[in-house]
């Protein structure tokens, strides 16, 4: 898909995706040319459409996590589905001074957003957690907050995760 | 009327990396299964001849003969595979790298949607909007199978086998995103209405340049247990007659046994139970066949 500036006959650039969180999308493309901006907006359905390739319009924020689409679309996951090889015992939990289990960055996270990651059911935590943490490297951010893991789900579009 | 530049007439990528994204994930799937020195599609286009129970006393056959075989349980909606293999119940290990999946019967490394899903009964449900399902629930699933190949850690394997839903269209999907597939068997019945069926399965196949084809009658006869007298199933020899019109080989036909699916259905293969009975004998010597035919024309991925 692309889109064209007729004004200047110049294809535009992708400048920006919001998810509102209601399975809507906002894609901006900006003119090179004109600098004149056109946001797309599609629906749920569209939105799924596209969500369905595995891929996300803009670009990944983040790399793709194994078996991503799965256990984000998949109703009735299976609590005991996944387990998380045994870590060496100071990186059971993501604790305040510890480095994430994923390898993801010296991301220390607070009790608080331990707690909230305490409360993402089994089937998607261990994804989430190393979603937030490469988030958070992503950002240069070096302390995990229950608000960051906020922002980061908007931005990401994890709702329901 | 305006003339507006076509889609190919503007070179210029417009950062949205839709396409680099599906590129990528080719090159996951491709850089995955380059450690499975051979695939194998188990199919057939008709339900109900017994592809999954051929498929898990295959996958053992050929764990007895040593080898390291892997299987996939393509068969999203009706999954099977993982209560034929044993590993119901069982969890995958989930590393950053991919998640690493569960042994079953003779070290057989499993993955199926089974393993996902949180009851017995459950049918498999989206979480994604119900309208407009029918737009994007095929191309969801597609993803889903493909994430079932690429994401999990196989390691090294001689053999990943794949139990193909019934639906030539299901082949038609499992071949786009597995173009270099290297063997794919083909499971019919003697009766004419299979024959039918699975001869556009067996085109399919021939025409996408699948590295080797073969057929394997299944319930071809049965003998009676108390005296051992042998007879046909079905009226017609389709399986034959499919071999002879399209020139694919008749790679093994298997007698019907109904000890096979008992014991398959219990996550005991009867090939690892009764190797003895008659059509363990013939998926053992199918196992045979399939590595001869590894090892003679192996494509390397």
């Amino acid at each position: 898909m692309k889109f064209l500036c007729l004004e200047c006959d110049e294809a535009m650039d992708f400048a920006e995706r919001q998810l509102p969180g209601d399975g809507t999308l906002a894609a901006v493309f900006k003119c090179p040319g004109c600098s004149r901006e056109m946001a797309m907006l599609t629906n749920p359905m569209e939105t799924q459409l596209v969500s369905s390739l595995g891929v996300k319009i803009g670009g990944r924020d983040v790399p793709a996590q194994p078996m991503e689409l799965v256990r984000g679309s998949l109703e009735g996951g299976r609590e005991e589905a996944f387990h998380e090889p045994a870590p060496p015992l100071s990186q059971d939990v993501p604790v305040p001074g510890t480095t994430s289990p994923a390898g993801a960055g010296p991301v220390v996270w607070t009790p608080e957003a331990v707690d909230r990651l305490s409360r993402v059911p089994k089937f998607v935590r261990g994804m989430v957690k190393r979603i937030y943490g490469e988030w958070a490297s992503e950002h240069g951010i070096a302390e995990m907050t229950p608000e960051l893991m906020d922002q980061a789900r908007t931005e990401l579009g994890m709702e329901g995760m | 009327m305006r003339k507006i530049r076509t889609y190919n007439q503007v070179p210029h990528g417009t950062g949205s990396e839709l396409l680099e994204q599906v590129l990528d994930q080719q090159d996951r799937l491709v850089t995955r299964l380059s450690s499975v020195s051979t695939l194998v599609a188990v199919a057939s286009g008709k339900g109900g001849v017994g592809k999954s129970a051929v498929t898990a006393n295959l996958a053992a056959a050929l764990a007895m003969r040593g080898f390291r075989v892997g299987a996939v349980d393509a068969d999203l909606n009706g999954p099977s595979l993982g209560r034929m293999l044993g590993v119901s119940g069982m969890s995958l290990s989930d590393r950053p790298d991919g998640v690493e999946p569960p042994e079953g019967v003779q070290g057989v490394r499993v993955m199926s949607m089974e393993l996902l899903q949180d009851a017995e009964d459950a049918p498999l449900r989206w979480r994604e909007p119900e309208s407009g399902k029918f737009t994007w629930q095929s191309t969801l699933e597609t993803s889903v199978l493909r994430e079932f190949l690429s994401d999990v850690v196989w390691g090294e394997l001689d053999f990943l086998l794949i139990d193909v839903p019934p639906g030539t269209d299901k082949i038609g999907r499992l071949l786009e995103l597995l173009p270099d597939l290297d063997q794919a068997l083909l499971v019919t019945t003697p009766s004419e209405t299979t024959r039918f069926v699975v001869s556009k399965s067996l085109r399919l196949v021939q025409e996408a340049g699948v590295g080797a084809v073969g057929l394997v009658a299944n319930m071809t006869e049965h003998e009676c247990p108390q005296c051992g007298h042998r007879s046909s199933l079905f009226e017609s020899g389709g399986a034959e007659r499919l071999s002879a019109e399209s020139g694919v080989p008749l790679w093994a036909s298997i007698p019907f046994d109904p000890r096979l699916g008992a014991a398959t259905d219990l996550g005991n293969p009867l090939v690892t139970k009764e190797p003895e009975a008659a059509s363990s004998r013939a998926i053992l010597a199918l196992a045979d066949r399939v590595d001869a035919c590894a090892r003679s024309g192996a494509r390397t991925r």
